[in-house]
């Protein structure tokens, strides 16, 4: 008799194991809490560690913001003018005859004013203190326009950087010093202008389409010149960095044969994808510059350098893209009779090319961003004074990169090239989010999934 | 169809660019070298660009020894034209140049710069220095009761009871600058003979030449810090330590007045007029260096040279003035050397 099977089940005190007689399964046991609470825990700091993150990116984006915008407006002073056919040749006689119009102007500005019955005293000095430098604007309209010379003409000119700051706050009735830049009682003026209507605020055209200016003119300093540079820095990378890449991935992934020297060239690409670019840059100088005598402070050798610098990125996502494609498809073109070649232009390559082109628009895009390697090649200072002259020059002749002219500017005396800084952050960051969202869009479009 | 077009687009593109490298003659005028002449030398190429028909020079930054290392690079269109620098080409590197062809060199004295001692606007009291209390803050070995010893001052009040108590903490240009030359010589050095500090290292049996580059070390601790970069960077330390002292271009001060306080040194102000007379100690003459062998190669060369320092861009009424350039008394000098294209012995 087996009595004992039949027997009830044995008590709880007897065997701990089971459940309480009574209790829920519902109910948690210690050690089922325990675990419960170490993941609600672990979650809190996942979202801790955002938080923290996205303050950083919330505090990174205000101030950029804040201190950026001021470089996208800037104080004019609206004029009419007139240069008689004497003042002009008169003026181009001299050695310095930007300032020659500039005295031209500050002359009959004083004169409107006398007529228009502005009550706060002033004199020739002070409006030149009010003034931006607006000889070449006033030159350069006159010689393109000789017809107009002893027309009144309507002028849109920058007002010097420190009443540029009183407008937009920086510079307050507390903090200013009178100094040979700007005088205390300067600022009657400049309200009394304000109220006449002759000084407003405008969009800055010229922050966005301009070229570099001297350090005594940052009205007249944009960011221009410099997109160009890097425009043309990024078409020499464009152009020798994603052949190179894709020629060099696809030989490695699907025509070299696995042995120590396609080992060895693989290591090396992962080792020069984590190069710092300064290594570039230095590279760049001896190799380009001084080995070559490519010109120097050129977008040809800055597009090298970074190209050096793409390479690695490019290849290694090539190669991810290329082993993503299923092998199944190669070997149904190699099975029909395709030649390998035929098997990876016609179908492998068409297949990876979205990973290639995002891969290739991210390298671009940090690219555009580095400005370590163009410090050594001579592209920081004052260098990016115009648009080049034709597509050559675009390549060969001295111009900066955003990047190294924001870097210039923030290293400059006055205040108003640090607002210039900032807002050249902003078109940077616009161009680098733009490049972003095209490699998203292209990934999102014609990626194939499996 | 679509690889082949990219293939010959690449292949027009390396060729366009190899071919553009090789030939191409520079036409525009190449500057580099102190980041204290920069500033003046860019507005004088723009000034250059907008006045004259030839292209608008390009100024690259650096430091002055950098520029005249690259312009004794040699001679030809791929080497720069003008060095910048804010001490005087020295004897070695003259020597240096020569071996590389560079032959003839014409130097062009500017103006002069200042060098003054600025601190936090809200900062302690910092108002009135000498080179004695520059010396005993942040010389490497100071003359304490007598006997020559390691510094150990932490405050400036423990030397000068006239100086706010409070720590030690200034910036001074790195070894890279011109600048620093000039702070060695007519401050540290100067300290070092008021304070006694050089005849007692003398005394102790030193010769005069090993007891000056004594005087000119620089205490490690931590009290002195070489600023290696612009004055941009200067000022952003003194922004954030309410102690420091930094030493600034006297163009940067006085763009920067509302952050900045000045003190006197050895009892005069800075200001454009105490340094053109010369009463106050700390400045230096500006030049740049012109390679002669590039005149009539580059076109504008001695013209860009001319304009520089014609009466009109660096005589006292001018913008080189204007930003803060002390301009030279003796100009027409320096115009009259640039017509004959004098170079130097």
């Amino acid at each position: 008799m087996t009595e004992t099977t039949l027997s009830p089940a044995p008590s709880s005190a007897e065997t701990p194991a089971a459940p309480a007689k009574g209790k829920s399964l519902y109910a948690l046991d210690k050690l089922t809490q325990k675990r419960n609470a170490s993941e609600t825990r672990f979650k809190a700091y996942g979202i801790t560690a955002i938080l923290i993150g996205l303050f950083f990116l919330v505090v990174l984006a205000v101030s950029i913001i804040s201190e950026g915008t001021p470089a996208f407006t800037r104080t004019v002073v609206e004029v009419e003018f007139a240069v008689s056919q004497e003042q002009f040749d008169d003026a181009e006689k001299q050695l310095f005859k930007t300032r020659a119009y500039e005295n031209l102007f500050i002359s009959g500005l004083k004169q409107q004013l006398d007529e228009s019955g502005v009550t706060v005293p002033f004199d020739e000095a002070a409006i030149e203190r009010l003034l931006g430098k607006p000889g070449n604007t006033i030159r350069s309209f006159f010689r393109e326009n000789p017809d107009q010379i002893g027309q009144p003409v309507g002028f849109e000119l920058a007002a010097s950087s420190r009443v540029d700051g009183y407008m937009n706050g920086r510079v307050t009735r507390d903090n200013i010093v009178d100094s040979r830049f700007l005088m205390k009682s300067d600022l009657d003026i400049a309200d009394a202008l304000v109220e006449a209507g002759i000084i407003k605020t405008a969009f800055n055209w010229n922050f966005i389409t301009g070229a570099d200016s001297g350090v005594d003119n940052p009205g007249g300093a944009g960011i221009g010149a410099s997109a160009v540079g890097s425009f043309f820095m990024m078409l020499v990378v464009l152009f020798l960095s994603l052949p190179i890449g894709v020629a060099a991935s696809i030989y490695l992934e699907e025509f070299a044969p696995q042995n120590r020297i396609t080992d060895m060239i693989e290591v090396n690409i992962s080792n020069l994808a984590a190069v710092p670019s300064i290594v570039f840059g230095i590279l760049g100088l001896a190799v380009f510059i001084q080995f070559m005598h490519l010109p120097q402070s050129a977008p040809l050798v800055g597009g090298l350098v970074l190209t050096l610098m793409t390479l690695p990125t490019i290849i290694i996502s090539t190669r991810a893209s290329l082993k993503a494609v299923p092998p199944s498809i190669r070997d149904a073109a190699l099975g029909i009779g395709a030649s390998k070649m035929q098997a990876i232009f016609h179908h492998v390559l068409p297949l990876a090319m979205p990973g290639i082109l995002t891969g290739t628009i991210i390298g671009l895009a940090q690219a555009l961003g580095e400005t370590a390697p163009l410090l050594l090649i001579g592209m920081v200072g004052f260098v990016a004074r115009g648009y080049p002259d034709g597509l050559i020059a675009g390549f060969t002749e001295p111009n900066s990169a955003m990047p190294a002219q924001i870097y210039t500017w923030a290293a400059r005396a006055d205040y108003a090239f640090y607002e210039k800084a900032w807002g050249g952050i902003i078109v940077l960051l616009v161009f680098l989010l733009s490049m972003n969202i095209l490699a998203i869009i292209l990934r999102r479009r014609f990626e194939r999934r499996w | 169809m679509k690889f082949k077009t990219l293939v010959s687009a690449t292949a027009l593109a390396v060729a366009s660019t190899a071919f553009v490298g090789a030939a191409q003659a520079r036409d525009q005028v190449q500057i580099a070298g102190s980041s204290t002449v920069l500033p003046y030398a860019s507005i004088v190429a723009e000034a250059f660009g907008e006045n004259t028909d030839f292209p608008t020079p390009v100024v690259e930054s650096g430091g002055s020894s950098a520029g005249l290392k690259r312009f004794c690079e040699g001679v030809g269109e791929n080497t720069i034209d003008v060095a910048n620098a804010s001490r005087k080409i020295r004897e070695k590197e003259i020597k240096a140049c020569a071996e590389a062809g560079v032959k003839d060199i014409i130097e062009v004295r500017i103006g002069y710069d200042g060098i003054v001692f600025a601190s936090q606007q809200s900062g302690p009291a910092f108002t009135a220095f000498q080179p004695s209390d520059i010396f005993n803050a942040i010389g490497a070995k100071v003359l304490k009761d007598g006997a020559i010893v390691d510094n150990s001052y932490n405050s400036w009040a423990e030397f000068n009871s006239d100086l706010p108590d409070v720590e030690i903490a200034m910036f001074i240009p790195g070894t890279k600058h011109g600048t620093r030359e000039v702070f060695e010589d007519k401050v540290l050095l100067k300290g070092c003979e008021d304070t006694g500090a050089m005849k007692a290292m003398m005394d102790g049996g030193m010769s005069e030449d090993d007891a000056e580059d004594a005087c000119l070390n620089v205490r490690a601790d931590g009290k002195s810090t070489d600023i290696d970069g612009d004055y941009t960077e200067t000022l952003a330390r003194i922004d954030s330590n309410s102690n420091g002292i930094g030493v600034f271009g006297l163009a940067f001060y006085e763009n920067n007045t509302d952050k900045l306080k000045v003190a006197t040194m050895g009892d005069v102000a800075p200001s454009t007029e105490t340094i053109a007379s010369g009463e106050y100690p700390v400045s230096r003459p500006l030049f740049f260096y012109v390679k002669k062998a590039h005149i009539g190669v580059i076109p504008g060369l001695k013209e860009y040279a001319q304009f520089f320092i014609a009466d009109e861009i660096a005589g006292p009424q001018g913008p080189l003035a204007q930003y803060g350039l002390v301009s030279d008394p003796e100009l027409a000098a320096v115009q009259a050397s640039i017509d004959a294209e004098e170079t130097m012995k």
